[in-house]
């Protein structure tokens, strides 16, 4: 099949390239940023989604389907550029998409989209609500982004629109949300707390995205693999010896001492679960992940990468 | 046997899906499990003089919803059913209870709850819990029962209706269990809704020694048969108030029963 993958170049967006690359689909990457040492047969393009040149692009190759992995998912990042790559790119992907004749269209989102709170429950289905952006300012793009996206299932019936909400990866590559927490030998927690945490092998997610991509899949769908763990447990699997902090003192050391700079919003995150129930998913495409949630702590524990800022 | 070595054995032989690190897929930990038992363990066996009748009633495995009468102004009554159900039932079962919203925002209290499976008081977590054939407590009377005073120990306040739509709806027997001596262990004698305030809490209640730490008396777990009604869960308020009325006035016979047998009542008739 032939695939465009805007946000080709961040970590999940190559390893997804990499594997559809290997699995014989002709694939083309589409990212404001560089990738160095892109595998040979996958196309590269330096653009911005919300420009010109990327509409050139779907007119140009006229691709069959489309992952779009182009949204800053990062909570670190509160630019106002954030809020128009995320919505404006999203509308760009769906635009262009029904234009160039597209057939399938991936949107890869998170399951933060449920949001942590007190009164939430464990295994959100897909049919629950967004409550993310009500305590937590800084996702509400990506609800935003996420419901966008949904809205194609209706605007273009013509198109099949699958919308991955997946957990948090973790990995060898060291990349992502999950990763970044873990990485200082103490990991800054809130004193009392200790949620359970939804994470799957990046190559899993990896895997699930390519198995959405080549079976019929349509509709909303929330994307995990094994049973969360408490983060207490993750922590101390990772050998990181976890660091309790009450409250006030937690939100007042934020972005000090090289504690992360989280927002208000993300520390109720620390605090409290987002657990998804992926079952239609599993029932819709057969995925199953191939690594435990304990394989994945060691396999990110044990990596030599060094781990990007922010 | 000593009462850590018998609650790890008990732990072990509970019917839950632990993984090999020993956490469910709710969290469970056998560890905090151990932990919790053994101080509930301390005040069922040693502090208490905690009774039991009728236990049989109790289905030894599959889904099930415990329902009964709040007693005592703390979450006494909870804690010793969940007691009972762990060490007098064999095989033992975890019970789950369903927690007030306003302990999971506490720090720790909410974190030790889910690790011992008493998770927010959710209908979605009760549904999560029967489909996957769990044991689960409820008391339909809900904050307003653990608010009863002294004088009001053995009566019913109004129970509500979410627990009927949710056993219909998972197709979960009712067992119905009277929960006497709660009022006896923590005599309320006034409720201070100011400093329950104050501390987040709905109320703080006060004893005739101010503070609600139980006496050592002897509570009684009374079970009767399990209840099946059938049904989808979508009746009407008429149809579901009629089957709750039957729970209830099974639950306040119980309660009569209980009394009996504790000599508070004259014996009628046997």
């Amino acid at each position: 099949m032939r695939v465009l993958i805007p946000g080709v170049t961040g970590q999940l967006g190559r390893i997804v390239a990499q594997r559809l690359d290997a699995a014989g689909h002709e694939v083309i990457g589409i990212d404001r940023r560089p990738w160095y040492g892109a595998p040979k047969k996958v196309q590269i393009y330096q653009v911005d989604i919300r420009k010109r040149g990327a509409e050139d692009i779907f007119r140009k190759h006229r691709p069959e389907a489309v992952i779009h992995m182009a949204t800053v998912t990062h909570v670190y990042n509160k630019s106002d550029d954030r809020y128009r790559i995320n919505l404006g790119g999203t509308r760009a992907v769906f635009d262009h998409s029904e234009k160039y004749g597209v057939k399938k269209v991936l949107f890869v989102g998170r399951h933060t989209f449920y949001g942590a709170s007190a009164d939430s429950n464990l295994y959100h289905t897909e049919d629950e609500p967004p409550t993310a952006s009500s305590p937590f300012p800084e996702l509400a793009d990506l609800v935003a982004a996420d419901l966008y996206a949904g809205s194609a299932l209706w605007r273009f019936p013509a198109l099949e629109t699958a919308v991955l909400r997946i957990c948090y990866t973790l990995g060898p590559s060291k990349h992502g949300t999950l990763a970044t927490y873990l990485d200082p030998p103490r990991v800054p927690v809130v004193l009392g707390f200790d949620p359970l945490f939804h994470f799957m092998h990046e190559d899993d997610v990896a895997h699930a995205i390519q198995l959405a991509l080549e079976k019929p899949l349509r509709g909303v769908f929330n994307v995990a693999g094994p049973a969360p763990l408490p983060l207490s447990v993750i922590i101390r699997s990772a050998h990181r010896t976890p660091l309790p902090l009450p409250q006030f003192v937690f939100t007042s050391m934020l972005g000090r001492f090289g504690l992360p700079r989280l927002t208000a919003g993300a520390v109720a995150h620390i605090k409290y679960p987002v657990v998804i129930d992926s079952r239609a998913f599993a029932q819709a495409t057969g995925f199953t992940a191939s690594r435990s949630a304990e394989e994945t702590i060691d396999e990110f524990r044990l990596s030599r990468v060094v781990t990007r800022a922010g | 046997m000593g009462l850590v070595d018998d609650v790890r054995a008990r732990v072990d032989r509970l019917e839950i899906p632990f993984s090999r690190a020993g956490i469910d897929h709710f969290g469970i930990s056998k560890k905090d499990l151990v932990r919790f038992f053994v101080m509930l363990g301390g005040l069922y066996r040693h502090y208490f003089d905690a009774e039991h009748h009728g236990l049989e009633h109790v289905p030894v495995r599959g889904r099930a919803m415990l329902i009964g009468n709040h007693s005592g102004g703390i979450a006494l009554d909870a804690g010793m059913t969940i007691a009972t159900m762990f060490f007098a039932l064999e095989p033992p079962r975890l019970c789950h209870s369903m927690v007030e919203k306003f302990i999971s925002r506490l720090p720790f209290a909410g974190m030790w709850g889910s690790r011992c499976g008493q998770m927010v008081g959710l209908p979605e977590h009760a549904v999560q819990l029967l489909r996957d054939d769990r044991l689960v407590l409820v008391f339909p009377e809900g904050a307003h029962g653990t608010e009863k005073l002294y004088s009001q120990r053995h009566s019913l306040v109004d129970f509500g209706t979410g627990f009927m739509r949710l056993a219909l709806q998972t197709q979960t027997p009712i067992v119905p269990f009277a929960f006497i001596g709660g009022g006896e262990a923590i005599p309320t004698i006034f409720n201070s809704y100011g400093l329950g305030k104050l501390f987040g809490m709905p109320y703080v209640p006060f004893t005739p020694w101010l503070a609600p730490l139980p006496l050592p008396v002897r509570l009684d777990v009374v079970v009767d048969a399990p209840m099946t009604f059938s049904g989808t869960g979508a009746e009407e308020d008429d149809v579901i108030e009629g089957y709750v009325a039957e729970v209830k006035g099974k639950i306040a016979q119980l309660i009569e029963r209980g009394r009996r047998q504790r000599g508070d009542l004259p014996r009628l008739g046997r």
